[in-house]
């Protein structure tokens, strides 16, 4: 699927790749996010580099890295997880659905949902053997029609009350940022333990590798399939409550096509598509690589909003066609 | 060769392997005897003319996919040629036919390269064009619906020929094109070759990037026919709905219909019996007044049960 010597080389250091944080050979993706940065600050001076567009950034961010994260572990198990976008909806909605009952429910409800999809997911996948893309672009179909029948075909906004705790919560701020920011970091930092300090986050990289061999050996190889969309979803729905008490309501139409960035960002963080190689810490330099672009473009205010489309798709080929060769370079 | 004799079996194991037969059959059924005004001559050819843009588009992906890779970029691929349509008919309505047709190739060439030559993941790659050529078609087209009134474009999209709609036949043609390239054409071997194994058919010395590249191309062209027939029925050509989310609909009506996404094998009849199901399984919730959510959730459970029944043997 991709380069032949990409995943010869990188097999037989797998173990490596999951333990360590950082690998040479992975650097590229920051090293064209740095690039990036220092343009960026250069051509734009204040208007970029200022506290506000960054803490903006960051925000924006913080979304998108939560349910790149979950795709991370699906990626790695050799999966993907087309659902995300349309959970994060569904999420939403319910969310502002829930807080009519208070912020229990408002959380509850919307994380006890997608976890159930996330395991209807795995259990498709993983026990009946079903292809990932297949059932994950089924429940994308599922959970955007059950975010439109809880909002009445999209005719009824459900709001969240300003004097909510989730509300005042969703819209602190500590240290200069938002609080999903936060959020975002701290789930961030528990999955980098749980991918690489424990059974279950090694075996997923075996479970990637070679399902057959990771089953000889004794893996649980089932039981871990199921899992990694359980994680997807239920960091997606973390994601949907945060962009709901942001906004303060739950719309049925947010997220489409938030899937292909999200797996955009885990590939462009060196991630394979195959499986079996790569790491958290090169999803977190291709979301922040995929945002600054965005930013970047937003910035040049005499584009046209179709011309943005032109370059943020042609800057994405042109990113990750440096990014692989700066990877593969350094291999040999 | 033997090339009679395998045949046969080939169309028999076919109808026995696929679950998207049975389900068609069975909406068919229930359709019959539940629908108003469903078994007319002009509901069915409805059906049909509105499957064949899903249909065309379909094939090309299936042959992409056949190689291990996807080419998420065929809705960009329609709105770029329905955009540039209204801008060369002046010159007349083939040559504007042409100028889309080669606007899809080069999208093809640009996808193809990527994947070949660049070595990059099929997905980023033309989730990079799917951006860039949706925001072309708008800059082209200045974002705005521009209807046309071309006696013979409206030709190509609503006439028929012996009573079969001229979209219908042209699904047929591309279907039995692509039938025979990937059971008897030598290009149909290296592709699957390819996507079975492309290391090992680098080493087999086979034309791993010019197949690569071809593949990509005719994904494209199919594309931009699917873009100008759509564009032609309608009579308008708008840039910012044509296509939209059609990737979706055609990597589904191949998977549907027992394409597994791993690459190395391809079911081109299967394909066309996928993209039929789904608008089958539209067609049916329309008629019967189900809200949007409904629909979407009831598309669900018959994707997931009609590729569940043909598990094991396409496993992707």
């Amino acid at each position: 699927m991709t380069a032949v010597e990409t995943t010869a080389a990188t097999t037989g250091h797998r173990t490596v790749t999951g333990r360590l944080w950082w690998r040479p050979d992975r650097a590229g993706t920051p090293i064209v996010l740095a690039l990036v940065l220092i343009v960026g600050s250069l051509v734009f001076g204040d208007s970029f580099a200022s506290g506000r567009n960054l803490g903006n950034i960051a925000l924006d961010s913080s979304y998108l890295l939560l349910i790149a994260t979950g795709m991370t572990f699906v990626v790695l198990s050799g999966g993907i997880d087309l659902s995300v976008g349309s959970l994060l909806a569904l999420s939403g909605v319910l969310t502002a659905y829930g807080a009519q009952w208070g912020t229990l429910t408002a959380v509850l409800l919307p994380l006890a949902v997608c976890g159930v999809i996330g395991l209807v997911n795995g259990l498709l996948i993983g026990t009946a053997g079903i292809a990932p893309f297949i059932v994950t672009l089924a429940s994308l179909l599922f959970a955007r029609g059950l975010a439109f029948a809880v909002a009445d075909e999209g005719n009824k906004v459900h709001l969240i009350p300003a004097d909510l705790a989730l509300t005042r919560l969703g819209q602190a701020r500590w240290l200069g940022l938002s609080a999903p920011v936060w959020f975002a970091l701290v789930v961030f930092a528990a999955a980098v333990v749980v991918l690489n300090r424990t059974r279950f986050g090694q075996s997923t990289f075996a479970v990637g590798d070679n399902l057959e061999a990771a089953g000889l050996m004794g893996l649980p190889t089932a039981r871990v399939r199921v899992l990694v969309y359980v994680v997807s979803a239920l960091l997606t729905g973390i994601a949907g409550v945060l962009v709901a008490a942001q906004t303060q309501s739950g719309l049925p139409t947010i997220g489409e096509g938030r899937e292909l960035e999200a797996i955009a960002a885990v590939v462009i963080g060196g991630t394979l598509l195959t499986g079996g190689a790569g790491s958290l810490a090169g999803t977190l330099a291709g979301v922040l690589l995929l945002k600054v672009i965005q930013n970047l473009i937003n910035q040049v205010g005499t584009l046209t909003s179709y011309y943005q489309q032109v370059v943020s798709g042609t800057f994405l080929i042109v990113v990750v066609l440096i990014q692989s060769r700066l990877t593969r370079r350094r291999m040999r | 060769m033997t090339g009679t004799r395998t045949a046969r079996p080939d169309v028999l194991t076919v109808l026995r392997g696929g679950g998207v037969y049975p389900a068609i059959l069975l909406l068919l059924l229930f359709n019959v005897a539940f629908t108003p005004n469903f078994a007319t001559l002009t509901n069915l050819r409805l059906q049909l003319v509105q499957v064949a843009p899903v249909a065309i588009v379909a094939i090309g992906m299936a042959l992409v996919i056949g190689t291990e890779g996807i080419d998420l970029s065929v809705g960009s691929t329609m709105a770029l040629s329905a955009a540039l349509l209204p801008l060369y008919l002046g010159y007349g309505v083939w040559p504007a036919v042409v100028v889309a047709l080669l606007a899809g190739a080069a999208v093809g060439i640009v996808n193809g390269s990527l994947v070949a030559f660049g070595h990059m993941q099929p997905i980023i790659a033309t989730l990079g064009t799917l951006v860039a050529c949706r925001g072309l078609a708008l800059v082209l087209a200045d974002g705005r619906l521009a209807e046309m009134f071309d006696p013979v474009l409206g030709t190509l999209g609503n006439d028929s020929v012996l009573g079969v709609p001229i979209s219908v036949l042209l699904v047929l043609v591309v279907t039995g094109a692509a039938v025979v390239a990937v059971r008897r054409a030598a290009f149909g071997r290296r592709l699957l070759a390819v996507g079975g194994n492309r290391a090992a058919a680098t080493l087999a010395g086979l034309p791993v990037n010019r197949t690569l590249v071809t593949v990509y191309v005719v994904s494209g062209v199919l594309a931009a026919a699917a873009g100008v027939l759509s564009t032609a029925r309608q009579g308008a050509a708008d840039p910012s709905s044509a296509g939209l989310l059609i990737e979706l609909s055609a990597i589904t009506a191949v998977v549907v219909g027992g394409t597994p996404l791993s690459g190395g094998r391809i079911r081109i009849l299967g394909t066309l019996m996928g993209a039929l199901l789904m608008q089958l399984i539209i067609a049916t919730v329309i008629q019967h007044d189900l809200p949007d959510s409904t629909a979407r959730m009831l598309q669900a459970g018959i994707i997931v049960a009609a590729v569940y029944v043909q598990r094991g043997r396409s496993r992707a």
